[in-house]
């Protein structure tokens, strides 16, 4: 499963990219898309939306099954992927290049805080 | 875990396998939405093998099944025609659906479902008390090659069944050598049934992919069935359910004189919900089974649910109480907030074409 040294993740499967403008991008992992299988359907959150760490914000719904997407850290909706929407299957041929949403954190330590890339693996082994 | 012969060629294709009733089946081959297109428009092919064909043998073999099914094999004269029909129970309740196939007088045979087949012999064989042998034939292989090429492609892979196989109606089934094919079944395309000894399996598969048959999964079998409003024994029906509450009632015969196991329930039952199909008219998820429907009518629940790749729309068979009609609106619950769907007759799709 592909799992880029250089992002952030969460125990639920998100990644986590920090943008030079500040803000940073959330999606859901190559292991996650594939668990799930072939995506159909995508609800993102509002811009402006603020939102606490691990609330639930987005769905992703599968072939198979409805799942949240939570936000990795507290912070505002910036932006979304609106493209996703017409297009949901993006998400499982580029699980890294299909980001739902963007967030300017509240606080940017928490980024540090997330699990990096060999951290990550180890959860799901 | 439980095992066809086509295990291997299906983990060389790189399927993605999971438990279907302690059997170990794909799933998909990396695409389950590419697999139902490849159905729709081209062939496809399923393997079926964990589904159980049982043979019905003895002179007592058509009146025993004539008392087992709740569609009447009286219809049968012809060898080679098939019946779809339900097992009831005596409440009427749907023990299991199925498909008998009359191969000749004294004989015929019954494919039942996979979760269902030692149920199904157990509940058969104390029924037959020796009126009929039951023969479970484990040592043959099924596969369902489907789709608007199908027919074209089994007979440029598998020649030697064309001559018993090209004058097949639909819904009959003709031996060809040691392979029995069926112009039936599970995806509103046409296609073929090939019914082959176990050993035999593994090269049908591959000559049939050869020739340009995709292989599918469970998961393009289940939107394939769903699209042509096939119900799904253990989702769409059970024991709790009659014929007359889930779509079937075309295919229990009650007007004869024939008993039957469950005919007295039936007649008795004035039914209080039907089945229709939903489509979703907003993008607001997936339906699914469990979820609950409201209306003018009152409340009921879907079924099945999917995500129909030729729709490109949500779609669901639905349990409703009666009163509502196609064309009608009607409230999903989905995840917490309500959704408007669309009241439809099943099926939504056949041979390609939209219908709803």
């Amino acid at each position: 499963m592909n799992v880029p040294e250089n992002l952030k993740y969460t125990a639920s499967h998100e990644w986590v990219r920090a943008e030079t403008d500040g803000t940073v991008s959330i999606g859901i992992t190559d292991h996650a898309q594939d668990a799930l299988g072939e995506l159909v359907y995508v609800e993102l959150p509002e811009v402006g939306r603020k939102l606490g760490g691990d609330e639930a914000c987005a769905v992703v719904e599968s072939v198979k099954a409805a799942s949240d997407v939570y936000a990795p850290l507290a912070g505002e909706v910036v932006a979304t992927n609106k493209a996703l929407a017409e297009a949901p299957g993006e998400i499982n041929k580029h699980p890294y290049g299909a980001w739902l949403f963007r967030l300017k954190p509240s606080d940017p330590a928490t980024l540090a805080g997330l699990l990096d890339a060999a951290a990550y693996r180890k959860s799901f082994k | 875990m439980l095992h066809t012969p086509l295990i291997d060629a299906h983990r060389k294709a790189g399927a993605k396998l999971v438990d279907f009733a302690g059997w170990e089946m794909p799933l998909h081959y990396g695409s389950q939405i590419d697999e139902h297109h490849a159905v729709r428009r081209g062939a496809g092919m399923f393997d079926t093998s964990h589904m159980l064909a049982i043979d019905v043998e003895g002179t007592g073999a058509r009146a025993f099944l004539s008392r087992a099914l709740a569609n009447d094999v009286g219809r049968l004269a012809q060898p080679g025609r098939a019946l779809y029909s339900c097992m009831l129970n005596e409440r009427g309740g749907i023990l299991d659906d199925l498909i008998v196939y009359f191969l000749r007088e004294g004989l015929f045979r019954a494919v039942v479902n996979a979760a269902t087949a030692a149920k199904d012999l157990a509940w058969l064989g104390a029924l037959a008390a020796g009126a009929a042998q039951l023969r479970p034939r484990r040592e043959l292989a099924m596969i369902a090659v489907q789709g608007p090429q199908a027919r074209e492609r089994t007979w440029s892979a598998l020649p030697a069944l064309r001559p018993a196989s090209e004058g097949l109606a639909p819904f009959c089934g003709a031996q060809a050598g040691d392979t029995f094919v069926a112009r039936t079944g599970y995806t509103g395309e046409d296609g073929f049934e090939l019914l082959m000894p176990a050993i035999s399996a593994t090269a049908v598969w591959q000559r049939l992919a050869q020739a340009g048959v995709r292989p599918c999964g469970l998961g393009a079998r289940d939107t394939l069935r769903l699209e042509a409003g096939m119900n799904l024994y253990g989702q769409d029906m059970d024991e709790s359910v009659t014929p007359l509450e889930c779509g079937l009632v075309w295919s229990v015969e009650l007007a004869s004189a024939r008993e039957f196991v469950g005919k007295a329930a039936l007649a008795a039952q004035t039914p209080a919900r039907t089945r229709l199909g939903l489509v979703l008219e907003e993008r607001a998820g997936v339906l699914r089974a469990h979820q609950a429907v409201h209306g003018a009518h009152g409340t009921g629940e879907v079924t099945s649910g999917t995500f129909s790749p030729t729709l490109q729309a949500s779609i669901a068979l639905a349990r409703l109480p009666l009163g509502y009609a196609p064309g009608e609106r009607i409230e999903v619950e989905l995840r917490g907030k309500r959704a408007a769907a669309r009241v439809v007759r099943p099926p939504f799709v056949r041979h390609g074409k939209i219908l709803v």
